[in-house]
């Protein structure tokens, strides 16, 4: 089935990067080779939680072909530094200072002229230790007589606008408190005829980007410092080095190649603060690439404790919600404020509350940092909300597709901030995944009689970062082929297609022309960052200013050297059209160069803000991500085996612009939360990771895949995206986990309160049931 | 310290010298520039790193340099014949089997292993098979089209 019926008539379903990636030839990272490199190793702490009373590197240092060891001392005393960093909260140092705060922690790193002598030099430093009690649970760490994981937190000059307001609570391990209320929460559940109350759980995961996280760093001779990396998002990067490092951000040029996948790992400073403060001290060219169990010491996805109480009047209309969502942020608040924030705009789900009163909070923890996870914030919140939508309708004896039916958003609803929501397909999205679902039909009958089937549904409303920037340029050149500077970071969504899709589109000229550059803060325009599902959007969008751009000026060119007023020109197919004539684009670049040479730049820049230019309203997002999944599963009675048969998801893309790439994040999407349902969870033993490795973290491989997953594109165009279209890029993961624990209830009567959904569990739930 | 080895490497006879302790996907990484596989788990579990040694699929990143010696060692740059892709690519391609490649060069020689021992498995079989390589973008949808739409001809 077509994903979409009418793509942008550059598509021809080709993705610019294939050819490279499957002939071996597309450059990762760690493809890369650098004369002169340094290889760099991370000692990192055995201990969760304690007290660093001496660093000693020097056996270290005597270990042949180590050039350089970095420790606290660089930190502190070094070389005219800022210590302090972190996105939002300046919690974070290059390495350990006082206290180490997870197992993991970096606490010393050796540049040496190989990985084996780097890495047995790290070994031999010698850290003297005090041990403080770990803090592992958000339950715990909110108690009033909890270890601090943090003694002080300092707050930057200059953080991002839309966290402002959010400080960290003195004295205690909560990072962040947001609230957000709409109406009287009280009187609300007065009015109600039920009230249901549960707490639901999710664990520590980690992305597992089959590619680890690398950084080079390499100064030059006139103290300029080249740096590759594999970032999401080079220019908040960029302004993180600068402030550590003192410099202007012309002099840090990030370059990041192909990405082997990102989901949220790869935003925000990772490895790149001690990649350079290594490369500076070394005065050598340095390397740093990461291990599989370093990554799940680097960034993992927010655990999560809700509790949610809803209130629902006597005709099953949603009334009043009620929640406290506790975000595990690990050691470092890293971007767990946003997380909480974004997790609690959508803790009432996509439905019409009328009293709503939800407190979110980011809490620091010994584990490794959060940050941003595919979904950020969301999928967190809406297996809560859409678990419980679940147990509200059987309570009621009441249909779950006739009930959220009952009470979702439509167009020009009003959301639990007040304002208006527009552009919102979300009615449309849980009807075709009704319709694909066979909803209502009867469930046909497993041919083992020793197994049981259920269906379950879910849908989600998710917002985008806002305000953000992205800007963007196109060089036209003299034969008429276009050269795309963006810095939309190519990890495999397939945003390098879409974005030359979009040029080629409005240019009017064949995909053939267009060339997209790899990112390099050097010469690539802003852009706050490829996350958030913004890229197409915002990035897609301001390309598209930018190809109007120079629209615009070779239709000028024309009406100036033709002497045709500029009104009646106009372009089309790639041409000037006025009067009878039509001119190619190098005919008119020939025309006013008067020569084969030239170049036109086209200038594009989309800023989002939080009050709408036109009505002064507030906007809390961009625009709004909405969808639904359904999940078919089969349950074995005897062991509570389960194995989904069946997820259909449906996303409001707005607009198709590339119908592969639509397709394959839609479905990915899915994939990923096919994981986080059934199989992921960081398991730890009085704070030590005990599966920081792909044998006992398990991932979802080809043998656990449904018989299919359908992704459905719903069309409800923006008026402010390109061609219409929205972001997709997380929506189909959020219903996945809650889609699948509403069809176990369905087949087998057992509701799974908590992460992931497991054999185990399932059979647990029937024999108490028995 | 170092010892000598001779592998055939994509049709083409070449010689390194390698310390012993050295894995094959280090040394066909680092020594013969061939980046197509990648290290993703260092255990032999994700399949990131596949190589065909002898035709057999083998974790690069757990087999020793020096246990490849006098051996044939297939990396996904040997897929294509010149600018030719050999039949998986152009199904990969045509299915969108592939989002950000970090496993595809895996998938690929384990599925040409697979179709030389067997060229119309089904799909338990595919599925059985393909079982050592993960896809963290969510592919296996299209890969196992793709698989089929060689296997079936």
């Amino acid at each position: 089935m077509a994903i979409s019926e009418r793509p942008l008539s550059a598509q021809d379903g080709q993705r610019l990067d294939y050819q490279a990636k499957l002939t071996g030839r597309a450059a990762y990272l760690a493809d890369m080779k650098m004369a002169g490199v340094c290889e760099g190793a991370i000692l990192r702490s055995p201990v969760a939680h304690a007290w660093i009373r001496y660093v000693d590197a020097s056996e270290a240092l005597k270990v042949p072909g180590v050039v350089a060891v970095y420790t606290k001392d660089d930190v502190v005393q070094g070389t005219g530094i800022e210590p302090y960093y972190g996105p939002v909260f300046k919690d974070q140092t290059i390495v350990a200072v006082d206290k180490v705060r997870h197992v993991g922690d970096p606490v010393a790193a050796v540049a040496a002229e190989t990985r084996e002598a780097a890495e047995e030099a790290a070994n031999l430093i010698v850290v003297e230790y005090e041990d403080l009690p770990p803090v592992m649970d958000v339950r715990d760490s909110v108690k009033e007589d909890a270890t601090l994981v943090h003694e002080t937190v300092r707050i930057p000059e200059h953080g991002f606008a839309d966290l402002a307001e959010l400080k960290p609570i003195e004295n205690t391990n909560v990072c962040t408190h947001f609230k957000l209320r709409k109406g009287d929460i009280e009187q609300g559940f007065a009015e109600c005829a039920h009230v249901f109350e549960d707490t639901f759980i999710l664990p520590t995961t980690q992305h597992v980007a089959l590619e680890p996280h690398g950084c080079i760093a390499a100064f030059q001779p006139d103290g300029r410092v080249n740096l590759w990396s594999t970032t999401q998002n080079p220019f908040v990067v960029r302004t993180q080095l600068a402030n550590i490092f003192k410099m202007p951000v012309s002099k840090i040029r990030i370059m990041v190649p192909y990405l082997g996948g990102g989901y949220g790992s790869k935003v925000y400073p990772k490895i790149e603060p001690l990649t350079m403060a290594l490369a500076q001290k070394a005065k050598r060219p340095v390397r740093i690439l990461l291990s599989r169990e370093e990554v799940f010491y680097t960034v993992t996805k927010h655990a999560a404790f809700i509790r949610m109480k809803t209130g629902v009047r006597a005709d099953g209309s949603f009334h009043a919600r009620e929640a406290e969502v506790f975000l595990d942020t690990g050691a470092f608040a890293e971007i767990g404020p946003r997380v909480a924030k974004k997790s609690a705009y959508t803790a009432a789900g996509p439905y019409k509350f009328k009293h709503v009163k939800i407190d979110a909070k980011s809490v620091y923890t010994n584990k490794p940092p959060a940050g941003a996870f595919r979904g950020f914030g969301v999928s967190q919140s809406a297996w809560a909300s859409e678990s419980q939508t679940d147990i509200i309708a059987k309570a009621l004896g009441r249909d779950p597709y006739e009930l959220r039916m009952q009470n979702i958003y439509d167009e020009g609803d009003e959301f639990v901030t007040g304002e208006k929501l527009w552009s919102i397909g979300v009615k449309g999205c849980l009807e075709k995944v009704a319709q694909e679902m066979k909803w209502g039909e009867p469930m046909p009958a497993p041919d083992d009689p020793s197994k049981v089937r259920g269906r379950g549904l879910a849908a989600l409303i998710k917002a985008t970062i806002t305000p953000s920037i992205s800007c963007a340029a196109i060089k036209l050149n003299e034969d008429g082929s276009v050269n795309v500077f963006t810095s939309t970071v190519e990890m495999g969504q397939g945003s390098d297609t879409a974005m030359a899709a979009i040029v080629a589109d409005t240019l009017g000229i064949p995909l053939e022309q267009v060339s997209v550059l790899g990112v390099d803060t050097d010469v690539v325009p802003y852009d706050l960052t490829t996350s958030s599902s913004r890229s197409t959007f915002h990035m897609g969008k301001a390309l598209e200013l930018a190809s109007l751009d120079l629209c615009e000026q070779l239709r000028r060119f024309v009406s100036e050297e033709h002497g045709v007023p500029f009104e009646e020109t106009r372009m089309e197919g790639g041409r000037v059209l006025f009067r009878e004539n039509a001119l190619t684009i190098r005919e008119v670049l020939f025309n006013h160069f008067g020569m084969q040479g030239g170049t036109l730049v086209g200038r594009g820049e989309v800023k989002t803000s939080t009050v709408d230019p036109e009505t002064g309203d507030k906007t809390t997002s961009s625009f709004w991500f909405v969808g639904a999944g359904g999940s078919e599963v089969e349950i074995d009675k005897d062991t509570g085996r389960l194995r989904v048969l069946k997820h259909a998801t449906a996303v409001d893309v707005g607009r198709v612009i590339t119908p592969l790439g639509c397709q394959q994040q839609l479905v990915g999407g899915a994939i990923t939360g096919l994981g986080q349902a059934l199989f992921e969870q960081m398991v730890w033993d009085n704070g030590i990771l005990v599966n920081p490795n792909l044998v006992d973290y398990v991932l979802p491989a080809l043998g656990d895949m449904p018989d299919e997953i359908t992704p459905i594109a719903v069309e409800v165009p923006h008026k402010n995206g390109p061609f219409g279209a929205k972001g997709i890029g997380e929506t189909s993961l959020i219903p996945v986990a809650p889609s699948i624990a509403n069809a176990v209830d369905d087949a087998v009567g057992v509701r799974i309160n908590d992460l992931p959904v497991t054999a185990e569990k399932i059979f647990l739930g029937m024999l108490d049931k028995s | 310290m170092k010892k000598a080895i001779t592998m055939e490497v994509n049709g083409a006879s070449c010689e390194v010298e390698v310390e012993p302790w050295r894995t094959l996907l280090d040394v066909v990484r680092e020594e013969l520039d061939l980046t197509g596989a990648k290290l993703g788990c260092d255990i032999q579990v994700c399949g990131a790193c596949t190589l065909l040694v002898d035709g057999k699929p083998v974790s690069a990143c757990s087999v020793l340099a020096v246990d490849a010696d006098g051996r044939k060692v297939t990396t996904v740059e040997g897929l294509a014949d010149g600018d030719r892709l050999h039949p998986l690519q152009e199904s990969f391609m045509k299915f969108g089997a592939l989002q950000c490649g970090y496993c595809t060069s895996g998938f690929l020689l384990t599925a040409k292993a697979m179709l030389d021992e067997n060229p119309h498995p089904d799909d338990e079989q595919i599925k059985s098979y393909m079982g050592g390589s993960f896809c963290r973008c969510g592919c296996y949808q299209e890969i196992m089209q793709a698989i089929r739409g060689v296997a079936q001809g």
